[in-house]
Formats: C-alpha cells, sequence, structure tokens
C-alpha cells in the first residue's frame, strides 16, 4: 500500500478510536475461533459442564493425535488427504482446462467459436447446488461414487476461470504474438513461451481462489460420499456429530474444525498479495 | 541481403479498399521510408510484408521470390515494432536468442550472435535485466538486437521511435541510420514523421488514403511534389497554398514554400500580419491573404520583424512556383 | 473485442476447447437438461415409471404453502446476510482506510474467515450457542436470557444469519478497502478544505464514488446467500425449527434426496437456475459497463 499524504487522516484521540474500531471488529472476527482451539485443548469434561475456559488446557497433542488417527468415522488424516486431493484436483483441473480453451477462443478463428463462448457464458456462476440431483443420477451412472473423479469432475465443469483467462489474454499485446510468430513460434510454442510464463500472476490468484473453493465443498462430498474413507474433512465434520449433539465428543470435533481451517487459511496469508490482486481485479 | 518487390500490391478489410495498389523495387541494402498520416495504410502495407496480413492481390517478393503464402518466420525478415514487443519475461539476452533457439542454432552461435549484437548497440551491461528495467531507448536497442541477431535479409521498421521522447529520438534516428550502413541490410521503415522520413531514406514512399502519390529520393521528392499532399506533408513549416486565381487569375491552386517567399512593400499578392514566431536562427511570421488564406514565411532573423496588423507585399520568383490542378495533381 | 493477431488451424484448437467441451457438456449441460426435463414429470409411488405432468410441478410448486414459506425465508435471510456482513465489512474498511500505517496488518487478520468453510463456520457458531455446552448460550442463561435455537424459529434465524455473514466479512471487507483506496484522495482533501466534515464527506462524496463496488457485492452476497450457505444450514438447524430456516437450495436437497421426491426437486431446480441466471444477467450488464469505463 502506498504511503498516503495524511492531511484528512484522524490524529490523536482519533487514531486511537481507529484502533479501538479495528480491534473489536477482529475480536469478533477471531472469537468463534478462539473458542474452537481452546476445545481443542481440553478434556470433554470440561466443556460439558459450562461454562467452559477461555484458556487453552494441556490436551492438545491428545486430542489431535486421537482426531488425526482414529477420529470419529474415519481418521481425520484420511479425510485431509481427500481434501488435498480435491482441492487440488480441482484448482489445477479447472486451470488447465481454461487456459487451453482461453487460449484457443481468443487466438484462433474456428468454426463454433462463437457457439462455443456463448456457451461458457451459460456456465458462468451457475453451482452446482441447482443441478444436484441430476449430476449425482451422473456420477451414480458412471459408478463414480466414492471416488476422487466424481468428487472433482463435476465441480469444474463451469467456465469462470475460461473467461478469467480470455479477459487477461485480450489484454496481452497484439505485438507479442507477431514478434514471436516472426521469432518462429508456432500456436503451442507461442503458448507455453510467452503466454503461459506472462500469466503467471493471474494463474497463481486463480489458483489460490479455486483451492478454497474446492476445499470448503460441502453439499456435493456430502451426496457422492458414502464410505467415511473418502469424505473429505469439512463434511466429515457434520458426520462426527451422534444424532442428538448431546454426546458429541467436541474436542476431537473442534481439533478437526481447526485441522480443516489450516490448509485454506495457509494458502490464503501465504499468498495473500496474489490473492487479493487476484480476487478484486478478477471479480470486478 | 536481397532485394524487394512489390508489384501493385492491394489490401481490402471485406469491401473497404485500404492499399489501392502499391509498386516498388527495392534495391539491395536501400533504406526505405514509407510516410503518410495517420490511416492512410503505411502499416499494412509493412505488415504485409511481414506476412503479419494476407495480401488481398498483387505479390510480395523477397531476394526473387514471391512470398505472399510464406509464414513470416519463412519469409527471411525481423521485425522492430512501435511498443517493441519485448517478451516481459525474459532477459535482454533471451529476448534476443528467442528466434534463434526456436530456429535450432547452435547455444555457442547464438550466444557468439547476441554478443555482438549487444556490443554494437552497447547493451552488455544489461543482457541479465528484464525489459521493465530498462529506459525507453534502451528497449528500443533491445528490439534493435533482436531484429540484428537474426541476420535477416530485409529489416522491417513500424515506427520504431515515436514511443520516445523528441531528444532520444534524434539520437535513435542517428543510430539506425548508422547501424543500417554498417549492415547494409535492406530496410522498410514506417513513419509518420516526415524529418525521420527526410534523414533516414534512400528513397521514401508518400502515402495518402491507401495510395503511394510519390516515390524518390528525399530532396527530389522536396523539390518536386507529385501532388498537392505531398507538398504539403513534406516540409515543415509545410507549404502555402494560394488559390492561383488570386495571383495571375489561372485555375487551380499554387504551393510556395515558406522559405521562398519575401515579404516586401509590393508585390504578387498582399497580405496582413499576423503574429510573429521568433526563433533565434529564424523568423516565421503569419500572415492573411486577402481571401482569409493562412500563409507562412519563414525569413532570416536578421530582418526586420513586421508589426502585427501590417499589409505587406509577397513576393517569390517563378522557379519556385509549384502548379497543381483541381484534382491536386502537378500541372 | 477481438485479437487483431490470429494463428490459422481449425484442428489445433478444437482440440484444445474439447476438454472443456466434453466435461461441461456431460456434468454441466446435461444435467441441467436432465434438470429441466424431469421437472415436468412425476414418478409413480414405486419409481418405475414416470409420468407427464408439464407444468404441473411448477402448478404445484407455487400454490405449496411450504414452497412459498421457502421462498420467504430465503429473502429474508439473505437480505440480513447481505446488510449485516457488507454493513460490518464497511465499517471496518473505512477505519481501515483512515489508517496511514497498519491497515495491511488488519488486513491480513480479517481475512481469515475466507478461508473458513462455511461448514466449519456452522461448527464454530453451533458450538458457541449450543443449548447445553456453548458459552455465550450459556453467559445468556447467567443474564436470564434462555437461548434455545433448536425450538425458538426466530433465534435460529438470527445464528445461521450471523454465522453466514461472519464467513463473507473478510470478502466485503477487502473489496470495500480497495474501493476506498481507488478513490484519489485529492478528492477527498479538496472537500475537506470546502469545510466538510468527516461524515458529510463518507455521505456526499465517499459513498457514492464507492457505489459501483457496493452494487457488485449486493449481487455477489446474494447469490452467495441463496447458493453457499447451505453448509451453515445444515450444520446448525438441518432447516428446522419447523422449516424456519429451509432456504430454497436446502429444499431442493432435503425434498430431492431426503424426501426423494424427484420431479418437485427438479422442478425447484429449474426456479432456482432462472434466479441465479438473472442475477447473472444483472452483473454481468454492470461488468460490460465496467469494461467501457
Amino acid at each position: 500500500m502506498a504511503e498516503r499524504n495524511g492531511m484528512v487522516e484522524k490524529r490523536g484521540s482519533g487514531l486511537w478510536l481507529t484502533h479501538l474500531g479495528l480491534i473489536i471488529g477482529v475480536a469478533f472476527i477471531f472469537f468463534p475461533i478462539w473458542l474452537a482451539f481452546i476445545a481443542s485443548t481440553v478434556d470433554q469434561q470440561d466443556i460439558v459442564r459450562p461454562p467452559m475456559p477461555l484458556l487453552p488446557g494441556d490436551k492438545l497433542f491428545e486430542n489431535y493425535g486421537r482426531a488425526l488417527v482414529s477420529g470419529v468415522n474415519a481418521p481425520v488424516a484420511t479425510m485431509l488427504l481427500n481434501s488435498l486431493v480435491m482441492a487440488l484436483g480441482i484448482a489445477i483441473g479447472k486451470i488447465a482446462i481454461s487456459l487451453l480453451s482461453a487460449f484457443a477462443i481468443v487466438y484462433f478463428r474456428f468454426p463454433g467459436r462463437k457457439v462455443f463462448f456463448w456457451l461458457i457464458f451459460l456456465t458462468l456462476m451457475l453451482p452446482v447446488e441447482v443441478r444436484i440431483v441430476p449430476t449425482f443420477e451422473v456420477i451414480a451412472n458412471f459408478g463414480m461414487l466414492n471416488s476422487y473423479s466424481g468428487l472433482i469432475l463435476p465441480l469444474i465443469a463451469s467456465a469462470t476461470a475460461t473467461f478469467l483467462f480470455r479477459q487477461f489474454f485480450m489484454t496481452v499485446p497484439d505485438e507479442l504474438a507477431e514478434a514471436a510468430r516472426v521469432d518462429g513460434a508456432r500456436p503451442m510454442r507461442f503458448f507455453f513461451d510467452i503466454l503461459l510464463p506472462m500469466s503467471r500472476t493471474n494463474i497463481a490468484a486463480l489458483f489460490v481462489i479455486l483451492f478454497i473453493y474446492g476445499w470448503n465443498q460441502y453439499l456435493w462430498p456430502l451426496l457422492i460420499t458414502t464410505d467415511p474413507e473418502m469424505n473429505t474433512i469439512v463434511m466429515g465434520i457434520k458426520q462426527m456429530f451422534p444424532s442428538g449433539d448431546d454426546f458429541a465428543h467436541w474436542p476431537t470435533i473442534m481439533a478437526t474444525s481447526i485441522l480443516a481451517m489450516i490448509p485454506p487459511v495457509i494458502v490464503v496469508i501465504g499468498m495473500q498479495r496474489l490473492f487479493i490482486r487476484g480476487l478484486v481485479e478478477s471479480e470486478k | 541481403m536481397a532485394t524487394l518487390k512489390l508489384d501493385n500490391v492491394k489490401k481490402s478489410f471485406g469491401k473497404t479498399d485500404v492499399i489501392h495498389g502499391v509498386s516498388i523495387d527495392v534495391n539491395d541494402g536501400e533504406f526505405i521510408v514509407i510516410v503518410g498520416p495517420s490511416g492512410c495504410g503505411k502499416s499494412t502495407l509493412l505488415r504485409m510484408v511481414a506476412g503479419l496480413e494476407t495480401v488481398t492481390s498483387g505479390e510480395v517478393q523477397i531476394g526473387g521470390k514471391v512470398v505472399n503464402d510464406v509464414e513470416p518466420m519463412d519469409r527471411d525478415i525481423a521485425m522492430v515494432f512501435q511498443n517493441y514487443a519485448l517478451y516481459p519475461h525474459m532477459s535482454v539476452f533471451d529476448n534476443m536468442a528467442y528466434g534463434l533457439k526456436i530456429a535450432k542454432v547452435s547455444k555457442d552461435e547464438i550466444s557468439e550472435r547476441v554478443q555482438t549484437a549487444a556490443k554494437l548497440l552497447q547493451l552488455e551491461p544489461y543482457l541479465q535485466r528484464k525489459p521493465r528495467e530498462l529506459s525507453g531507448g534502451q528497449r528500443q536497442r533491445v528490439a534493435m538486437g533482436r531484429a540484428i541477431v537474426r541476420k535477416p535479409a530485409v529489416f522491417l521498421f513500424d515506427e520504431p521511435l515515436s514511443n520516445l521522447d523528441a531528444k532520444l529520438r534524434v539520437q535513435m534516428r542517428l543510430e539506425i541510420k548508422a547501424l543500417q550502413r554498417e549492415l547494409g541490410v535492406t530496410s522498410l521503415y514506417v513513419t509518420h514523421d516526415q524529418v525521420e522520413a527526410m534523414t533516414l531514406a534512400d528513397r521514401m514512399i508518400v502515402m495518402n488514403a491507401g495510395v503511394a502519390d510519390q516515390i524518390g529520393a528525399p530532396l527530389d521528392v522536396y523539390a518536386n511534389p507529385a501532388t498537392e499532399f505531398v507538398a504539403g506533408f513534406i516540409g515543415s513549416p509545410p507549404t502555402n497554398f494560394i488559390d492561383a486565381s488570386l495571383v495571375d487569375g489561372q485555375s487551380g491552386r499554387i504551393g510556395v514554400r515558406p522559405e521562398h517567399i519575401e515579404l516586401s512593400d509590393t508585390g504578387r499578392i498582399t497580405a496582413t500580419v499576423g503574429y510573429a514566431e521568433a526563433l533565434g536562427a529564424e523568423t516565421l511570421v503569419h500572415l492573411r491573404a486577402s481571401d482569409g488564406s493562412q500563409i507562412t514565411v519563414r525569413q532570416d532573423a536578421a530582418l526586420p520583424i513586421p508589426g502585427e496588423g501590417e499589409t505587406r507585399g509577397l513576393s517569390w520568383a517563378d522557379e519556385n512556383i509549384m502548379r497543381f490542378d483541381a484534382s491536386g495533381l502537378r500541372q | 473485442m477481438e485479437k487483431r493477431v490470429t494463428f490459422k488451424g481449425i484442428w489445433l484448437p478444437l482440440l484444445l476447447v474439447l476438454p472443456q467441451i466434453l466435461i461441461t457438456a456431460v456434468f454441466f449441460f446435461y444435467p441441467a437438461g436432465q434438470a429441466i426435463w424431469q421437472s415436468l414429470f412425476i414418478p409413480d409411488p414405486f419409481g418405475l415409471s414416470m409420468q407427464w405432468v408439464g407444468l404441473g410441478n411448477f402448478e404445484f410448486l407455487l400454490s405449496d404453502p411450504f414452497y412459498r414459506a421457502s421462498f420467504l425465508t430465503t429473502a429474508i435471510f439473505s437480505i440480513l446476510v447481505t446488510v449485516v456482513s457488507m454493513g460490518v465489512a464497511l465499517y471496518l474498511a473505512v477505519l481501515a482506510d483512515r489508517l496511514i500505517k497498519g491497515s495491511g496488518t488488519y488486513r491480513t487478520l480479517l481475512i481469515w474467515p475466507y478461508a473458513v468453510a462455511p461448514a466449519v463456520a456452522g461448527v464454530l457458531w453451533l458450538f458457541m450457542f449450543n443449548t447445553r455446552v456453548g458459552v455465550v448460550s450459556w453467559y445468556l442463561g447467567q443474564l436470564g436470557y434462555d437461548w434455545n435455537h433448536v425450538l425458538n424459529e426466530g433465534e435460529a434465524m438470527g445464528l445461521v444469519v450471523v454465522a453466514s455473514a461472519w464467513g463473507r466479512i473478510s470478502y466485503n471487507f477487502l473489496f470495500f478497502l480497495a474501493g476506498l483506496q481507488a478513490i484519489p484522495k485529492s478528492v477527498i482533501e479538496a472537500a475537506a478544505i470546502d469545510g466538510a466534515r468527516f461524515w458529510t464527506r463518507f455521505r456526499t462524496i465517499v459513498w457514492p464514488l464507492l457505489s459501483p463496488t457496493t452494487f457488485f457485492l449486493l449481487v455477489v452476497n446474494i447469490i452467495y446467500a441463496f447458493f453457499e450457505t447451505f453448509g451453515v444450514i445444515h450444520t446448525i438447524t438441518s432447516g428446522g425449527p419447523q422449516q424456519a430456516t429451509t432456504i430454497l437450495v436446502y429444499k431442493v436437497y432435503s425434498d430431492g434426496f431426503v424426501g426423494q421426491d424427484l420431479g418437485s426437486s427438479a422442478a425447484q431446480s429449474v426456479i432456482l437456475l432462472v434466479i441465479v441466471s438473472i442475477l447473472t444477467v444483472v452483473q454481468f450488464k454492470y461488468i460490460e459497463r465496467r469494461v467501457h469505463y
């Protein structure tokens, strides 16, 4: 962020009020996460006799170890792996097919190009939730229930990423492609040598967004993974609650919730700059 | 090294004709400048030679071979683009080497050719930098270097200096000319700047609305413009045009260059002095003739500067009269 | 908008778009077509055959008080989620924008919930308000307020709204902050010199200049509230009590998978499809306009 002229900025007590306001906001944001963390470090007995403590206990390793190794229905380590495969599959798969098709519609004139472009528009933002029943039937007919391909493929069947890459390719100066042609580069060579390296930041930003999108899926894995060994961690948490939540084992559940947050938080915080740029620029 | 020949080359986009048939024989090693206002078709003509636009009709020959249907990479040309078109993610070295790598030139030879070009262009200290770390002039040189290393038969320049500031433009203009002399490569250079055209060209093509109005050596074109457009476009300040009826009762218009008019008490016509620009070495006097047309006179700074509102006579020698008919052609 | 340069060839580009065409056809257009087709039938009680009913499913739905109630629930839920999350986000963004230094730190802290899945957010809030062990509900009890979202419809709605809005604050905050920082400082300074105090400046200059961002977020948040909050509702209330938190997407799921009423579920899908299409068109009209700015 650029240094800005502070002429209209508040000073003195106003500045402290501004900080105070923000700190209250941060506290509101973090309170649920903090409580979950506390619950994941204490004993079940500390929770079922309210009020629960507000500072960490000494059962951290015990709780996380139990969750990771045995969990409730399936080891959380397995669910983490499933989530990782799903999120990576969605992010990488969608980016790959979108790059190729965006390259085709921007740099070639081929029969059906207009039709294809309109099909892309049709798929924009139509979430899987809307066509959930028939999509489930398709997956069931293909025998893809309880499989990674079943988890991944329906969620890469939309063209948001294609649209974003198209927008980006349109801003690449025409002269670069011409220079590459004069230099003797054929289409795929231009794609790999020039276009792909130039798209690095867009690809990285989109990767973050799609990784989070894939990791945080809930309804779809809930429907097609009936085998606990195939559960993803986000949908697996709810499966840990018994029919009535009175006997829920809260330390395990909260440890799992924290584990479910860690990978996406690392990705978002670690790639913050790229992510914010990608988010704010791509969606505007 | 090669000759280049355009034979009645035409271009149309759909039903719109943008180039109406241009022909020229370019000698080996010759520097040809295509000059004209924006939208006259000069860039399109160059891009057809490059193979970036298809030729609607007519022939383009490089080194005696018709290349109408040959891909740009196989035409033995190199091109310098207006915005340089450097690959932003590659170093200066890689930018220059890219075409050679694709052509599967050996590593040693690539390195040698890039080093030679870098030396020629004083780019040696910058070979590992990215284009965004270079100044405008340096980027310009990298673009030139990329063209040089390929040792092409023909250089194509598409307004290569228009993104530079005025001072740098003059300097790079001289460098390009010196470089082309040294390498002796046939060159085709597009610009809208008539000063660049005058200083760089062995011969120039003055384009107007898709037609080559005149092809010739710069001084010949200046002295003997073929059309009213050429007379007005080449030269700064531009040629004065006066209705012939005002001067000698004939039809059409006559053109007289500003430096060929003298202010006197009586003259061929009279005009009212507007304002005068004293530039130091010379003075430009702007006047208004009786029919309202603007006339500019360029006189030596030593001569007295007339006062605003004075009426003065304008006189010029017969040999400096350029007479044009109603359609703009030289009579 | 077209590229001037193109490469030659027909088979290469077709090959390039093929993966996307295949996946989209099989997993997008075919199911969407199926949803439309199924919405015109009802299965017999044994699931052996389908009976053509034309628009019967739609007529039935639109006269079904439960479905109408779900429509109203969705409207209330979406409006509340959008207003709460955008309001809090705008408040925080305005504060962060006033800082010369340190707004980056707050941004890093406030970005967290974006990474938290709606379903996980649901579990976190459920834990705080759990009627037996929840910390917040226990302290409310000490204050004499008997919190019970399992029975109380209003409390259930309030809880899913807050949990959904909480997860959305980061996203809105990032956009509002970017929007605020894009407003030229000279405009604000000119207003300050004209004597406008903070609140006047905000009302007459900042808010109007921020309106493109606000409008964009409005559409995106409504879409979010409509579709992506399924996880929150499923984990906290499962649509209850007495369907008080059954939004349209939840009803598609519960009728289709729990109730096995495929015709009705498909018809509901089609209605959702129409709603989301309208929202998308609205958004694209807006994006097109932006492109020309």
